[in-house]
């Protein structure tokens, strides 16, 4: 396939922590089927970390493999290392992605940050 | 591990006789054709004898061919050029919702430099209705373009009708896309009633950069690439003779073998498409289901994305395409099938396998061997998904 690196593909052939948390401390969902890209996290946080990631994806190659790699990257960090994590990160673990599918490394950070986002909210209502 | 190729609408293998034609004029006869030595005569002899063949598939003149370097090309040629030669006769045109990238931008291009595009709409097979083409004619109406059969839903428009009405309500040329069709069924302009044709050697078994516009005869058309006397003006630079003499012979064999070969696809085609509405729930049949190319087979499937079934259908051996978002490195969803009205996320979800001379019933059981399988794997995957 056009662009997708070999680390690209094995995230997309074998991706991690696909599923769901039905006890979810958080949940963070963005993307849409319309634009073609739609990823969702769901979260377990105990303390400070991150002790469980699971995500579903609807979306192409890149999508997938973004989603995957991005819940490898949180799962086990703290909420505050969480946080940092960029679509550039995403991209570099990577190991590249084609120009017109960097946009998916947006949508998995941000999906990660919306469902951390979500956990606090509700942590915050207590 | 099977290895599948049901891409044939995208490109297909070069007949070993047309490769053998073509290789002299890449070798000695590399003359230019426009020459007034001798090696100037067998390659003008040649594109000649492939103007002829290439005239008969279709029942025009030779004098009404004029060779391009692709299908994208000839509509282009047809569009522009008829808009503009005409343009003091009227400056609207007319074109269907599911056209060809290359007609449809061609349009919007025309309507950049101050023309007016109606854009016929299609109902939910992709089928044009001559009543709304009719409705869309005006005085000012230079040109119609309508496609012979849609590339991506595999739906075959009633041109004979249209080209009836355009002819009894005004005085636009019509112009047809015949890419997906010359070589694969029959195509007769006088029967289809247009002035203008483009067709593509790329999709009956002959060479890429191989197409050509059929122009009847008395039509007023500005050439698209200024420059020398070739192709009587209306087309100028050394003509690709490897490619136009390949285009030649591939014209003649798909003539000579027009009915074995539609015999050999329509069954596999039609299997096929049995068994994938048949064996996987939420997954529809696109387009007509019997207007419709010998060998196209369309389907959206629910919940997923079309370039992860085509990632994971390559990885088990299997060449296939697809209309979706990702697919198309335009990031928009398929124009085509926003027209006939399907939701844009069910869009993403398309899958295209178009079938051709390399296919047995083998490669069809393959496929929904394999294939079932990948689609519960990308739905246990989805947020879109919940299993019944």
């Amino acid at each position: 396939m056009p662009g997708y690196s070999e680390k690209v593909m094995d995230h997309f052939a074998n991706p991690r922590n696909v599923g769901e948390i039905e006890d979810a401390d958080g949940v963070g969902s963005v993307g849409n089927p319309v634009c073609g890209d739609m990823m969702t996290f769901n979260i377990k946080v105990d303390g400070d970390r991150l002790t469980d990631v699971k995500f579903k994806t609807f979306g192409c190659g890149a999508a997938i493999a973004c989603s995957s790699m991005v819940s490898e990257m949180a799962k086990g960090k703290t909420l505050e290392e969480a946080k940092k994590i960029t679509n550039a990160d995403v991209a570099a673990e990577l190991e590249g992605l084609p120009k017109n599918k960097m946009h998916c490394s947006n949508l998995g950070a941000d999906a990660l940050h919306q469902a951390i986002e979500d956990y606090e909210a509700k942590a915050k209502e207590g | 591990m099977r290895d599948v190729y049901f891409d044939y609408g995208a490109a297909t293998p070069v007949r070993p006789g047309v490769v053998e034609a073509m290789l002299p004029y890449l070798k000695e006869q590399f003359g230019n054709p426009l020459s007034l030595h001798r090696y100037g005569d067998g390659p003008r002899q040649a594109v000649e004898d492939a103007r002829e063949k290439v005239a008969q598939l279709i029942g025009a003149r030779g004098n009404e061919i004029y060779f391009t370097a692709s299908g994208s090309e000839a509509n282009n040629m047809a569009v522009k050029g008829v808009a503009l030669m005409n343009e003091k006769k009227g400056k609207h045109l007319v074109v269907s919702a599911v056209e060809h990238l290359s007609v449809i931008n061609a349009a919007q291009t025309m309507e950049k430099m101050g023309f007016e595009v109606t854009r016929v709409p299609v109902d939910k097979y992709g089928l044009v209705d001559p009543g709304d083409v009719e409705n869309a004619l005006r005085d000012d109406t230079t040109l119609v373009s309508i496609m012979h059969a849609n590339s991506e839903v595999g739906t075959i428009q009633p041109i004979a009708e249209i080209g009836r009405v355009v002819k009894a309500k005004s005085k636009a040329y019509l112009h047809t896309d015949a890419v997906a069709t010359a070589g694969n069924l029959p195509v007769d302009v006088k029967e289809l009633g247009v002035g203008l044709l483009s067709l593509a050697g790329n999709q009956f078994y002959g060479p890429k950069g191989a197409g050509a516009l059929y122009v009847k005869r008395a039509t007023r058309i500005m050439p698209l690439i200024d420059g020398g006397v070739q192709e009587a003006g209306r087309r100028a630079g050394t003509e690709n003779v490897p490619a136009i003499v390949g285009l030649g012979v591939a014209a003649e064999l798909a003539a000579s073998e027009m009915e074995q070969r539609r015999a050999h696809v329509l069954p596999l085609r039609d299997r096929l498409i049995e068994r994938l509405t048949g064996e996987i729930d939420h997954l529809y049949l696109t387009g007509h289901a019997t207007k419709r190319l010998p060998g196209h087979v369309s389907v959206v499937v629910e919940y997923i994305e079309g370039e992860a079934m085509l990632l994971l259908l390559n990885m088990q051996g299997i060449a296939a395409s697809s209309g979706s978002t990702c697919t198309s490195r335009a990031l928009k969803a398929s124009h085509v099938l926003t027209a006939m009205g399907f939701d844009p996320g069910l869009a993403n979800g398309s899958l295209l396998l178009t079938l051709g001379s390399g296919n047995s019933a083998e490669d069809v059981d393959y496929l929904m061997e394999v294939f079932p399988p990948i689609v519960d794997r990308l739905r246990q995957m989805s947020p879109l998904y919940k299993a019944d």
